[in-house]
């Protein structure tokens, strides 16, 4: 019954600051809006026992949300992240098309038949899932961390001010190299 | 606490994310909403785990969500800082070069 109660109590509080993320009238309270509802969502997922995952969403989310804030009021000057603004495209449509997608979703959700829980969950879930990613599922672990590092090495390389790319071209053949700068050695 | 329940919230969260990717010129409100939208596919992955299936293998299904999402975070924001310095703008209207 507590559950139940505390579930709902997180669900409201994660859609309504979902909501604000689009409502408030400042990108920095938007940050802060979404920080909330990923946390209430962290906190629905330690009612499942998901400790691990739980715990995981909230710490990532909200170190997330910190850079995101403070890549806002780079990109828009600190005035304009911190005063009131909108800035959107095709409201009415939008809003639309969501409400849409939420009743379809909700028309089957309440009309599948789901059916009876198979299984129990183990006693330690975090060992269960080191033994897992480590055991029969390493497969994911192994494309799960190369997919890592790509991004590290192409979030690095679009963001590079004065990379290789900028001073010697799309196919690093240009010479002598220019770009920013003096574009290095000639 | 069901699964219809979960399902309902997590349907919630993520039209509004939906709504949010569909309707904000500036890319990294975008990114807001597709971040909202993966976390309603969190929180209905794990409810389908809970009340269907809480095999250990679930649990690796939503590590891969969280993944997808800071891969998202990641490169968007390298996009972002890629379009404010080349475009001095980073709303999404001023990069539809591959639009149509």
């Amino acid at each position: 019954m507590i559950s139940a109660v505390l579930f709902w109590f997180l669900a409201v509080v994660a859609t309504a600051a979902g909501i604000a993320v689009f409502r408030v009238d400042s990108m920095a309270r938007a940050t802060y809006a979404l920080a909330v509802s990923f946390v209430a969502v962290g906190v629905m997922l330690l009612l499942f026992n998901l400790e691990y995952i739980g715990v995981i969403t909230i710490l990532m989310m909200v170190m997330e949300m910190a850079i995101m804030g403070i890549f806002m009021i780079m990109f828009m000057g600190m005035n304009p992240a911190l005063m009131p603004m909108s800035m959107v495209h095709n409201k009415r449509g939008s809003a639309i098309l969501a409400s849409g997608v939420f009743v379809g979703f909700a028309t089957a959700v309440l009309l599948v038949p789901w059916p009876e829980r198979r299984g129990t969950p183990a006693v330690d879930l975090t060992q269960s899932l080191g033994e897992t990613i480590m055991g029969s599922k390493m497969l994911v672990m192994l494309t799960v961390s190369p997919v890592l590092f790509a991004t590290l090495v192409a979030a690095i390389v679009l963001a590079n001010p004065r990379g290789r790319y900028d001073r010697f071209g799309d196919d690093l053949r240009r010479r002598p190299p220019t770009g920013p700068g003096e574009g290095g050695p000639r | 606490m069901t699964l219809e329940a979960v399902l309902i919230a997590s349907a919630a969260l993520f039209c509004v994310g939906l709504y949010g990717a569909l309707s904000q010129q500036v890319v990294v409100m975008v990114m807001m909403g597709l971040e909202l939208m993966l976390n309603g596919v969190i929180l209905a992955a794990a409810g389908l785990w809970w009340f269907l299936a809480p095999a250990p293998d679930g649990q690796v299904l939503l590590l891969v969500v969280i993944t997808a999402m800071t891969v998202e975070m990641a490169m968007g924001f390298a996009v972002a800082t890629l379009l404010h310095r080349s475009r001095e703008s980073d709303m999404t209207d001023m990069a539809t070069d591959l639009s149509g």
